[in-house]
């Protein structure tokens, strides 16, 4: 399936019934250097909205709201090590985690690439 | 609509800021570059070479009375500092203090080693305090001395160990200062007041220039292969790591120096016979400690630690708050400072913070996280 935005500057990719979540290479850049990532813990389930990540760059920390519902499956363990990689490959190898999700049609109401880039415009 | 922002000024600087690509933010009424390629790199480059910085934002001001004498004596009455000693050419860290002994700004004073500047000394206020430090001043000062703004003037500071070489080449005259001191000096023709000087921990100078010369400067120091802009994202992390209060975070009205552990501003001789604004407060301070202290923080995880964030002790019993906390690109890792009760503020003591996170560890350790390097 083909990548899914939210306004607040999260993608996600479903990929049968997990979803991989991050966030955008906008969002990367608007952060800066970021220095530390907090992830949900294999097993949570994360409902739709839920700030359940956490981004810090050098000055300020933000929260990333989940895209879908879900059970976490997999963290992105890399980002521990170098939370650097957020900014290296927002979209891809910087990704944050992977769920199971509850509900695909979660999806439906998220931007296409087209719309997150109209979007991004009117920023 | 909603409200507009309130118009925010430029400096001299505005248009480079924008050309080097900057991201501007807000600051303290200003519209200025917080970073140009990336904070981390930024510190680090200036760490390991030059960085330049615009603090056109601060404000420069002169204080002028009959004499030297008259002059320093007003300034002593509010302040702890003792400025009637204080060489030509020669420069000092001073606090304004309200009757309550808070801080209500830090500065620095210059005395200018020129004849015709007699009786002025030179004066560096904080970019948000501007308006409340000329209001006091112009409340307090006696008749025959007056405070002058010099908001024609732009302020750069060059930092890093690399600053020297390249003022060497085009204000040569700059090069044997040591730190704090100043000189005029010519800067390729020219006229500016440079200082030995910064907020960063690091050698380096401060260029006060006429606003219409100062792109000029910027520049020609840009044009060296030593120099990269910097922006305040950077600025902020150098000074966190070099253990300096900025004000509004560390430093405030209800804040005294001792707390503040700034009792290098109180000269010796006013240690006895006070005679400054909340001498009462500061001279017991000074003898029965103060209640709280201003440490330094470091966390044992990979968690950065905020402003605002809980200071606790071990049982956990609030002790204390975080007044500024980030990241230290030199140190890698999370670094703050904060205020805690006296009690606690030994170093290797264990406390917890409370924040964003909960129940953090993290153990009080000595200022400055990065050995200053002075050119002294």
């Amino acid at each position: 399936m083909a990548t899914r935005y939210t306004r607040d500057h999260e993608w996600v990719r479903l990929d049968g019934d997990t979803a991989t979540i991050g966030i955008t290479a906008y969002a990367a850049e608007q952060l800066g250097d970021v220095v530390f990532v907090e992830l949900p813990e294999v097993g949570r389930k994360v409902k739709k909205g839920e700030g359940a990540a956490v981004v810090e760059s050098v000055k300020a920390a933000s929260d990333v709201y989940m895209p879908i519902s879900g059970e976490v499956v997999e963290r992105n363990a890399g980002l521990t090590d170098n939370p650097a990689g957020v900014n290296e490959q927002p979209e891809g190898s910087g990704w944050f985690v992977k769920i199971k999700v509850t509900d695909k049609s979660e999806v439906d109401g998220l931007l296409d690439e087209a719309a997150y880039r109209d979007f991004l415009k009117t920023l | 609509m909603a409200d507009q922002p309130e118009t925010l000024r430029r400096t001299a600087l505005h248009g480079l800021h924008l050309s080097l690509g900057a991201r501007m933010v807000p600051f303290a009424g200003y519209e200025m570059p917080v970073q140009y390629e990336g904070i981390i790199a930024e510190h680090r480059w200036t760490r390991e070479h030059a960085g330049l910085f615009d603090v056109s934002h601060m404000g420069q001001r002169f204080l002028v009375g009959p004499d030297h004498a008259a002059t320093a004596a007003a300034l002593a009455r509010l302040t702890p500092g003792s400025f009637e000693e204080l060489g030509l050419g020669r420069m000092r860290y001073t606090l304004l203090l309200n009757d309550d002994g808070g801080v209500i700004d830090d500065m620095m004073v210059t005395r200018s080693r020129s004849e015709n500047d007699a009786g002025a000394l030179g004066l560096v206020f904080n970019a948000g305090r501007k308006e409340i430090d000329d209001d006091y001043f112009r409340s307090r000062l006696p008749d025959d001395v007056t405070l002058h703004s010099a908001d024609d003037r732009a302020l750069l500071a060059l930092q890093g160990p690399e600053a020297a070489t390249v003022m060497a080449r085009h204000c040569p005259k700059a090069t044997p200062l040591t730190f704090m001191s100043a000189t005029s000096a010519e800067f390729d023709g020219i006229d500016c007041s440079v200082s030995r000087s910064g907020y960063t921990g690091e050698d380096g100078f401060e260029i006060s220039v006429p606003i219409r010369d100062a792109e000029t400067v910027a520049r020609t120091l840009l044009n060296e292969p030593e120099v990269k802009p910097v922006g305040l994202g950077a600025r902020d992390s150098l000074r966190l790591e070099a253990g300096l209060p900025l004000y509004g975070h560390d430093l405030d009205e209800a804040t005294s120096p001792v707390e503040a552990d700034l009792v290098f501003a109180i000269a010796k001789a006013r240690r006895a016979k006070g005679g400054f604004p909340g001498a009462t407060r500061i001279l017991k301070e000074l003898r029965d400690g103060p209640a709280r202290k201003r440490v330094g923080l470091r966390p044992s995880g990979r968690a950065p630690v905020r402003d605002g964030a809980k200071i606790l002790s071990l049982d956990g019993t609030a002790i204390g708050v975080v007044t500024s906390g980030g990241f230290g690109p030199t140190v890698n890792g999370p670094i703050a400072m904060g205020y805690v009760q006296s009690q606690f503020s030994r170093q290797g003591t264990k406390v917890t913070t409370s924040g964003r996170r909960e129940n953090e560890p993290a153990e009080i350790v000595a200022l400055p996280f990065v050995p200053h390097r002075y050119f002294r």
